[in-house]
């Protein structure tokens, strides 16, 4: 078997604050195939942002990666200086942000901000950046490129920023696309529109896409592969199909039964009680379990990572049957 | 379906409630600068209140001037005394370090007390404007607009040569430069405030406007004003100084530090520095200390910094 | 845009007629010049003739209005003192203080920026927060203080610099400058950096608040991940966000720079208008101080309009008069 596109293993990043370190990623492993869509699930504060950060070595101090591995098609790149991570990102491995309005610089034109992300990765002329530019535009679904180049970001709305953003990310074809909360600022019909663009694009190009969200119902019908975190760890992980009819986590039920559209109108929503614990008092203890109704003594001591079967696993040594 | 089983309590961890008092003072004392800015404050501000009392020499008291001691060097003893001038003489034969030590106090005072009027001003008229709004409100922001966007200098300069000389004046002219900062300050701060929901809250219970803004609005607007009002306190001793030096300023009989340096400045060239110079450093010393202070406030009061 | 610049245009044109109005009430309706110039043993008859002379007995509206029409035509009365028209004392005067209030500026923003760039990129390194306290000082020296020290240092104890008084000047566009020759340079490099000192500071401040908020932007995060080289995030993308504020503030304070070169001008007798304007206080010279703060205004006014205009060059979300800065 080929190795996979992004193979991420015991990924540890921390942040080291004056009020004591935050283990923001704590051991988090996941793959993705190229062409394949992996979906990373949880609450704020889970984690999920800063792996992909961590991915894309985007980490400020006072964060630091301190352990783990990330091969992007076999080469480390932790171990990588600042020039050859900057040669990947936006060539290789591109990202997408959640605020489309934050993102685009508001006082440069749209054709210099997608201009220069070809020319930073490829000698080429800018006309010939320019036309890559309006391919990647057509390709996300903007009909008349040229006079959407020559505007502002703040002549566009939200929908159509998050799709600039977009074509800028594949502008230079990566392999990999990180996309964290594009469109959870989006309305609902945007957002659809934008999903299945998503997905076609990945597929034809074959470009693996790791899309970070919250909103479980999305990647019901958007990924494959989903990865439910929890604290800063991946708590369950499987298939779509697997991990959504049959949940093993606790957590993950509790996520799954809380989607307003699965629960009859009239009856109270069901909660997780509780609050996502602070993510310095973290201890080796499964972080779940002062919610967790299926807790027992032996969640005090860390619970690993079980295999369940290829492609399934889950950290929880009281799990669901 | 609810994941709670029968009569469990959901466990919620308590965090530490830090009081605002100590988590600003620990902010604060984070700039060894900062800190050091305050301890030569209060230095100044002891020193200045005690000058009646410390002073060698009281210098406006002719009986106590000698005027065969004038012009001496920092360290050169009285002709009558024998006792060493510490920073020397100037030409009246007014032993420096007490001039500079009353002259302190002036500066001082004069500085704060017109930032305080301006502010008190600036409070009302910017409280007022944000509140009520209407015309009032453009009334006021025009004002404050078309004089903030001239120097305070120039402002100052022609209400000093139409009013005349005079502490009065002097503070007079002060205040008019300053209170806009105020004005403007606490007018953005309380628009932002009106906005949230504990505004609402507080309208819909329909209590006394008075009391709205007095406890609600107020402590709100505070954090930026006392930074500006700690900045504003230097720019005001600096002011005095530059309008007394320019010979505008205080009259003769109070000098502050500014006409003690205007007093010297015709013997720089012929090497007599010291008359010109100590007090210009007592000057300095006092505007950096406040402006140590003020600067570390402001970094710990923005909210835009905190991260 | 044309719309734009027209408003702002109209707008100045009133603060001008506005600031005129203050100028006179303040200076016309308070104060007796008669005192001064006629002979105080002089009868009432002779005091009367020359009030006529003058103007001063009409009402003051008149008086007003007789100013403004004269003001329009650029007639602002004769120097009470040297007796020719106020206008041209003024004029006379003001390349000075312009050469000296422009070199200032420059100095301030050439040495401003990039040590502000430095301070706000690397907040916590020695260089950063050297040049941070730097700036405090800077800021909080009084302008004449620091000029004091000046001449003590470089004229008294060093020798090096002239100590007062305006160098060689040559022609430029038919006005006289000093900068191009060396005794020029030499005269004026004390006050230039007296002038630019407080204003250098200033700039590092602002330069330093800006980077450092702009860092912490979205927008900087997303350009690093495009895999922007640093030199780029850093001169482009953050740079321009950083200038709209920051020659807002330059245009702004050069009109400060120009009120506060009467500070400078007087203390190395720099033959300005700021030295003209104490003298005028102090001998109750009306006539110039009224032309003076007209010149004045009239610059300050034209500087905003200027600033405006470039603003919205600058920043694109401006031009649309406020509907597209809602977006």
């Amino acid at each position: 078997m080929t190795a996979p596109l992004l193979a991420v293993e015991g990924l540890r990043m921390h942040f080291f604050t004056k009020a004591g370190v935050v283990r923001a990623v704590d051991d988090v492993s996941f793959s993705v195939e190229r062409g394949q869509i992996v979906g990373l699930v949880g609450e704020s504060g889970s984690g999920k942002s800063m792996t992909g950060y961590s991915i894309l070595g985007l980490v400020d101090p006072p964060g630091r990666i301190v352990g783990g591995r990330i091969l992007l098609e076999g080469r480390d790149l932790a171990t990588l200086d600042a020039e050859s991570w900057r040669r990947l990102r936006g060539d290789r491995v591109a990202m997408i942000f959640q605020d489309p309005m934050m993102t685009l610089n508001p006082v440069l034109r749209i054709d210099t901000q997608m201009v220069e992300a070809v020319l930073a990765h490829h000698a080429v002329t800018r006309e010939s950046a320019l036309a890559r530019c309006r391919e990647a535009l057509v390709q996300v679904g903007i009909a008349s490129p040229d006079e959407r180049l020559q505007a502002y970001p703040h002549h566009f709305s939200g929908g159509m920023r998050q799709r600039v953003a977009i074509a800028i990310a594949i502008v230079n074809k990566p392999d990999l696309i990180i996309a964290d909360e594009p469109t959870t600022a989006l309305d609902v019909t945007i957002q659809g529109q934008i999903l299945f663009e998503m997905q076609k694009l990945c597929r034809e190009s074959r470009t693996g896409l790791v899309w970070i969200t919250h909103d479980l119902s999305v990647i019901a019908g958007l990924a494959d592969h989903v990865c439910v975190m929890y604290a800063g760890r991946i708590v369950e992980s499987g298939t779509v199909d697997e991990v959504l009819d049959r949940p093993r986590h606790p957590y993950t039920r509790g996520l799954i039964e809380s989607v307003p559209s699965r629960n009859p109108p009239g009856r109270p929503l069901p909660q997780l009680p509780g609050m996502t614990p602070s993510l310095l008092a973290l201890g080796a203890a499964c972080a779940f379990r002062e919610r967790c109704p299926r807790a027992v003594e032996a969640c005090a001591s860390a619970p690993v990572v079980q295999a369940l079967g290829p492609q399934r696993s889950l950290r929880c040594v009281n799990p669901l049957p | 379906m609810s994941s709670l089983a029968e009569g469990e309590e959901p466990v919620v961890a308590a965090e530490k409630v830090e009081s605002p008092w100590r988590r600003f003072t620990a902010d604060f004392a984070e700039s060894r600068l900062a800190l050091a800015g305050l301890g030569l404050l209060l230095a100044i501000l002891v020193v200045a209140v005690l000058a009646p009392v410390i002073s060698p020499q009281n210098p406006y008291d002719l009986a106590q001037l000698d005027v065969m001691d004038s012009k001496l060097a920092p360290g050169e003893p009285s002709s009558s005394t024998g006792r060493p001038y510490l920073l020397g003489t100037d030409d009246q034969g007014r032993d420096m370090l007490s001039g500079i030590l009353y002259g302190l106090r002036i500066s001082l005072s004069v500085g704060i007390a017109s930032t305080v009027l301006a502010l008190a001003i600036g409070l009302v008229l910017g409280l007022a404007a944000a509140y009520f709004g209407g015309w009032l409100d453009t009334v006021v922001m025009r004002l404050a607009d078309i004089q903030l966007s001239f120097p305070a200098i120039l402002i100052a300069l022609i209400l000093l040569a139409v009013l005349g000389q005079g502490v009065d004046k002097i503070i007079v002219a002060l205040v008019t430069v300053q209170w806009a900062y105020y004005a403007r300050t606490v007018r953005s701060a309380a628009l932002v405030e009106r906005q949230k929901e504990y505004m609402e809250a507080a309208r819909g219970l329909a209590l006394p406007r008075a009391r709205i803004v007095l406890r609600h609005l107020l402590p709100n607007c505070l954090p930026p004003l006392i930074v500006v009002a700690t900045v504003q306190v230097a720019h005001a001793i600096a002011l005095e100084a530059t309008l007394s030096f320019l010979g505008l300023g205080l009259p003769i009989t109070e000098p502050s530090l500014g006409l003690l340096i205007a007093n010297g400045f015709q013997y720089l060239l012929s090497g007599k520095y010291w008359i010109s110079f100590y007090p210009g450093l007592a000057l300095l010393l006092t505007i950096v200390a406040i402006n140590l202070v003020a600067d570390q406030l402001r970094d710990v009061l923005n909210p835009r910094l905190r991260r | 845009m044309l719309a734009f610049t027209l408003r702002r245009f109209g707008q100045s044109l009133l603060v001008l007629v506005l600031m005129s109005l203050l100028v006179f009430l303040g200076v016309y309706a308070i104060g007796n010049p008669i005192d001064l110039l006629v002979n105080p043993q002089a009868d009432d008859f002779e005091r009367a003739r020359a009030t006529a002379a003058l103007g001063l007995d009409q009402p003051l509206a008149k008086q007003y209005l007789t100013f403004l029409t004269h003001a329009a035509s650029g007639d602002l009365g004769r120097s009470f003192v040297y007796n020719i028209p106020a206008i041209d004392l003024i004029l006379q005067r003001l390349p000075a203080t312009m050469e000296l209030a422009l070199v200032a500026t420059f100095l301030a923003v050439a040495l401003g920026i990039p040590l502000g760039l430095v301070a706000g990129l690397k907040p916590h390194s020695f260089i950063g927060r050297g040049i941070m306290a730097g700036s405090i000082l800077g800021f909080s020296l009084p302008t004449f203080w620091v000029g004091l020290v000046l001449i003590m240092v470089f004229s008294v104890q060093l020798g090096w610099l002239p100590p007062n008084g305006r160098g060689e000047t040559t022609l430029l566009f038919g006005v006289p400058v000093s900068f191009l020759t060396r005794d020029g340079l030499a005269h004026l490099a004390m006050p230039a950096v007296n002038l630019a000192l407080f204003k250098l500071s200033l700039m590092i401040r602002l330069t330093r608040a800006g980077t450092r908020e702009a860092m912490l932007q979205d927008y900087v995060k997303f350009a690093r991940a495009k895999g922007l080289s640093s030199r780029r995030v850093i001169g482009v993308h953050v740079l321009k966000n950083i200038l709209v504020p920051i020659v807002t503030v330059i245009g702004l304070e050069l009109g400060s720079v120009i009120a506060f070169a009467i500070v400078t001008e007087s203390i190395f007798a720099w033959p300005g208008t700021g030295k003209l304007l104490i003298d005028s206080i102090n001998q109750l010279d009306r006539p110039v101080i009224v032309a003076y703060l007209m010149v004045i205004v009239a610059i300050f006014v034209a500087i905003n309009f200027v600033v405006d205009v470039l603003y919205s060059l600058l920043d694109p979300r401006v031009r649309l008069g406020g509907a597209a800065a809602h977006a």
